[in-house]
């Protein structure tokens, strides 16, 4: 489970653009994740079984680990490590969930912050199990996987047998909003503080760039296709 | 017979996004724990999903959406100030207040209807009631299965409660209730109400009445312009026979029902920061969309400084809020700090309504934005649980030691 800026933050960047600038951000669950959280609380509660909710990052993003547990996972396990890149957050989970024994690893088909959408493949790949990505439906019958993706002009169903990890594509199910029954329940649920295993983390983030300014609107008569042809090639530089 | 059938069939639900994002100038969450933005972010998600699509169309159609009862008691709602051994929240007054905001800038009438029930049904039972009277009303009206009402003002005693005339007579076995109340909200389908009357010896009590005791009826106030998403009406005690474990035992005279005010009042204080953040955020996106002579009408003067003056009053009144609310939970708040508050705030947010409306020229008008319903609604708010006159002698009564009122 990520933490992300809310959708609504003006990103700005520090230190000679090399870091993104938290100051007055406020911090959501990444909103793929909190679809897999509440897929998770659907499997369960029709089939039994538990949620936990797995976060890699700093004591700050607390809050939002409370929000999992009051939306409802049962346990949370926060490992104690600044989320440095992809394969450094798969390899911190895959440390802790090696031997748990979780039948169905849910991400997010990728954090909205960085959109990397790699920790799922990666993180299956560590523990050697299945990897369905960026799926619309998922059900368990009887130890199976049977999860939709959508393709290109139609829709693929994949069946994967458990132990299998997924990730979460817009449509999954309804995201919950927490009751007070759950705010107050997740007062006393257990929130696991773990140290983080030995690492490399393969990258580093070497400078940062917003996407240029919107220029102004520029209408060409459409009679006149050779001026735009000309403003594509010689202006633009895209042709 | 339903109050109103099938209201989740018949509420048009509007696709328009509900942008609303929160004000906080002075970093005021810096105050608040991790758990009480958790509780206002949930209040805040739920509007958003369950009350802003609907809201303009019950509005218009004067229909109280009775289905999102049940979502208002999800989110704690009902009594969150009161303990959790009787279903409720066990809450702090902060979270409480953050609650009635967020729900306000939703809607007043929605807030009313939990203002009620939390402040003036569930609190005097839970303060003045007996343990048995507790566990046998508190836990349905925290799930929103019993809705309340709060039986106070009558048609010629409002200001002025303590020439009510509503009555019982001890007869024995029973209470026997007679008079009217009026302006009640929640009344045309409440399940239960608390009613003040006095006793043979001109004592203010509170008694529980039950929908369906014999001579009790709840005729329903037609024609509001203000308020119109919530239901309002009369209560008529026409010899109805209260039984004798109905009455709160712990309380007499007018102190009972000031209590309950007192609650409501800290309660509606923060609600209408919640209409007035609607109004300005709207009207500062509005500023920025709307063109006129050539650039962004929020690039004029006389629009920045309608807009500055609004964030200024919003952050005032918010200040003054979380200080009140420090207050309230330290057990220190007096009634005329609680008055100050809701004087102001409410007057705060009813020029901010009008304000914005201004702010957005005849879009504001119509239905397509919120100000208009904010600024009528609010004309109920700025009147009901003491008017903003009244409030101001409460004050001047503090300041001077003089009773201005009568």
């Amino acid at each position: 489970m990520s933490v992300v800026p809310d959708t609504t933050t003006k990103v700005t960047f520090t230190d000679n653009n090399t870091k993104f600038n938290q100051s007055g951000v406020q911090y959501i669950i990444n909103p793929y994740d909190e679809l897999s959280l509440t897929r998770a609380l659907e499997i369960t509660e029709a089939q039994g079984g538990s949620v936990t909710a797995i976060h890699v990052g700093l004591a700050d993003s607390e809050a939002s680990i409370r929000k999992a547990l009051a939306i409802g996972a049962q346990e949370a396990v926060r490992i104690n490590a600044e989320p440095k890149d992809a394969y450094f957050v798969a390899e911190q989970i895959a440390a802790y969930a090696q031997g748990q024994g979780f039948d169905l690893i849910l991400t997010g088909r990728e954090s909205i912050d960085y959109n990397g959408g790699l920790v799922g493949g990666i993180l299956a790949e560590m523990l050697g199990i299945p990897y369905i990505n960026v799926v619309t439906k998922i059900d368990v019958n009887n130890g199976v996987v049977e999860a939709i993706r959508d393709i290109d002009g139609g829709r693929e169903t994949v069946k994967a047998a458990l132990p299998c990890a997924a990730s979460a594509q817009k449509d999954l199910t309804e995201p919950r909003i927490p009751n007070m029954r759950g705010i107050m329940a997740a007062r006393t649920k257990p929130l696991q503080v773990v140290e983080p295993s030995a690492n490399n983390a393969g990258s580093t983030y070497a400078q940062y760039e917003l996407p240029p300014a919107k220029g102004a609107v520029k209408l060409i008569d459409p009679n006149n296709a050779g001026e735009l042809m000309s403003i594509l090639h010689n202006e633009a530089k895209v042709i | 017979m339903p109050y109103f059938p099938n209201p989740e069939e018949q509420l048009h639900r509007s696709a328009k996004q509900d942008l609303f994002q929160g004000t906080d100038f002075y970093a005021i969450d810096d105050l608040l724990t991790e758990e009480h933005i958790l509780i206002r972010n949930t209040v805040r998600d739920w509007v958003k999903r369950d009350v802003s699509p609907i809201i303009e169309d019950a509005c218009q159609r004067n229909i109280f959406p009775r289905h999102i009862i049940k979502g208002m008691a999800d989110v704690g709602a009902f009594g969150p100030q009161l303990p959790a051994e009787y279903g409720c929240g066990g809450l702090d007054y902060i979270s409480y207040g953050l609650i009635m905001q967020e729900i306000e800038r939703g809607d007043s009438g929605m807030r009313s209807t939990a203002s009620v029930q939390g402040s003036l049904v569930m609190y005097p039972i839970y303060k003045f009631g007996s343990e048995e009277q507790r566990n046998k009303y508190l836990p349905k009206l925290a799930s929103g299965e019993y809705m309340g009402c709060f039986g106070l003002t009558e048609p010629d005693h409002g200001s002025n409660p303590a020439g009510m005339v509503t009555n019982f007579k001890d007869m024995g076995d029973h209470y026997l209730l007679n008079g009217a109340k009026m302006w009640i909200s929640n009344a045309p389908f409440a399940d239960v109400a608390v009613v003040w009357a006095k006793d043979e010896n001109g004592i203010v009590r509170g008694l529980i009445v039950e929908r369906g005791m014999e001579g009790f009826s709840t005729p329903e106030t037609h024609n509001k312009w203000s308020l119109r998403a919530s239901a309002t009406g009369e209560l008529v005690f026409d010899n109805v026979k209260v039984p004798k474990e109905n009455l709160l035992p712990n309380v007499q005279g007018l102190k009972g029902p000031l209590t309950c005010l007192n609650s409501a009042r800290y309660g509606i204080s923060w609600g209408v920061i919640g209409a007035a953040m609607d109004c300005y955020e709207s009207a500062v996106r509005y500023s920025k969309e709307r063109e006129q002579f050539g650039r962004p009408i929020g690039g004029f003067q006389l629009q920045q400084k309608k807009l500055a003056e609004m964030l200024t009053e919003i952050t005032k009144a918010q200040l003054l809020c979380w200080r009140l609310g420090v207050l309230m939970n330290e057990g220190k708040a007096t009634p005329a700090q609680i008055s100050l508050a809701k004087r102001n705030n409410v007057d705060m947010a009813l020029n901010i309504a009008r304000e914005a409306r201004q702010i957005h020229g005849g879009m504001g008008i119509t239905g397509e934005y919120s100000m208009m319903r904010h600024m009528a609604n609010l004309e109920s708010v700025i009147t009901y649980e003491g008017t903003h006159d009244i409030h101001l002698l409460i004050l001047g009564m503090e300041i001077t030691g003089e009773n201005a009122f009568a």
